[in-house]
């Protein structure tokens, strides 16, 4: 007993377990999504998040330690955004013939983002410093927290923000697009970008290669866009 | 496949640089984005010359590949970060429902008001200039 306490001491003190554990529950999330016939609720991220955090929280394993083995494929975030380049390049003509819809998107769409989120935050009489963090949701993590932090937010709590909204335009994305009779992949990967950044573009990628082309193009003018446009925003607070 | 992720690697390096000596607004990664659309750009214009100063991999399709198997499991990428998010969900408790319902309506309205705009003007744009078909290549 005390042997096989002394292995698992051993284990969860070293990268291997947790990188381990990560790549295992997102094996057994994409399974699930397979099963499903890729249905939008059984989203892998979703389901490899919730499988993880239910062991983290299982064992009694810090955050910390945990990352430890999963930086690795934290890592990786990186180098897949750069690799966005490739399948943007092989549908430029695609990309070229849709400017101008796209841009008129991007507009409205980040308009109506920041727009939304400050509108309904004050209707529900949220604290500034809450709507703040609120602001940038639907951009990629890391300039949302540089936004919320430098319109005096709290960079966690734009973070949270962040992912849970990549997770509901993730889920949510193809029955609304269905809803609302869009088939147009260039126009539903946008979105899925635009509303849901990475979260939403991996969801886009899984449909559909040109919609992952045209997420991948909103991901990056949104977070553009979104930095110039929530500083002026939130000066309508007032 | 080292090769490949060299490259990338390389074009993120010089993005993260970049990002943070002019101070952009921009993450790094997007700035490498960015430079290995050129680099694909410039390796096209020169169809005769590329296969001679670049090594086979950036060339024979092997690059692509390697990017393609990346994005491909860009799902499995948000997990760590997820993972993290659970633990501080206390954040939201003190607002809890009304963020929820925030979250909710604002990125319904988002998708909804970029993927009409987008469809809309792509219609209106195919009109004005009859032949093109709209949603072509979808």
């Amino acid at each position: 007993m005390t042997g096989d306490f002394a292995v698992w001491v051993y284990l969860s003190r070293t990268p291997l377990l947790w990188l381990t554990v990560t790549l295992l529950a997102y094996v057994i999330a994409d399974r699930i999504a397979q099963a499903t016939g890729r249905h939008p609720l059984a989203n892998p991220v979703l389901i490899a998040i919730a499988l993880t955090a239910a062991v983290l929280e299982t064992t009694g394993t810090p955050y910390a330690t945990y990352f430890e083995g999963a930086q690795f494929v934290h890592f990786l975030l990186g180098p897949a955004t750069v690799a966005l380049a490739i399948p943007l390049y092989e549908y430029r003509a695609t990309v070229l013939r849709a400017l101008v819809p796209m841009l008129a998107a991007l507009v409205v769409g980040s308009v109506v983002a920041l727009s939304s989120a400050l509108l309904l935050g004050r209707t529900f009489g949220i604290p500034r410093d809450v709507i703040v963090s609120l602001a940038p949701k639907s951009v990629t993590t890391g300039v949302a927290m540089g936004i919320a932090q430098s319109l005096g937010g709290d960079p966690t709590l734009a973070a949270v923000i962040v992912m849970l909204t990549g997770m509901t335009g993730g889920i949510l994305v193809t029955p609304l697009m269905n809803a609302l009779r869009i088939r147009d992949m260039r126009a539903r990967g946008f979105a899925a970008g635009l509303a849901a950044h990475g979260v939403g573009t991996a969801r886009a990628f899984q449909v559909n290669e040109v919609a992952g082309a045209f997420a991948g193009i909103a991901l990056g003018f949104n977070a553009f866009l979104t930095a110039i446009l929530a500083p002026i925003a939130v000066t309508f607070l007032r | 496949m080292i090769l490949c992720l060299t490259l990338i690697l390389l074009a993120q390096l010089i993005g993260e640089a970049l990002a943070r000596a002019i101070d952009l607004p921009v993450p790094g990664p997007l700035i490498g984005l960015a430079l290995l659309l050129l680099f694909l750009v410039l390796r096209d214009r020169a169809p005769r010359l590329a296969p001679r100063v670049l090594p086979p991999a950036l060339v024979d399709g092997r690059l692509e590949g390697t990017g393609k198997g990346l994005l491909a499991n860009l799902s499995l990428m948000f997990v760590p970060a997820g993972a993290g998010i659970i633990g501080r969900l206390d954040v939201l408790e003190a607002h809890g429902v009304a963020l929820a319902v925030i979250v909710l309506v604002s990125t319904l309205s988002t998708l909804a008001a970029t993927a009409l705009t987008f469809v809309a003007v792509s219609r209106w744009l195919a009109k004005a200039k009859p032949g093109t078909k709209p949603g072509a290549a979808s």
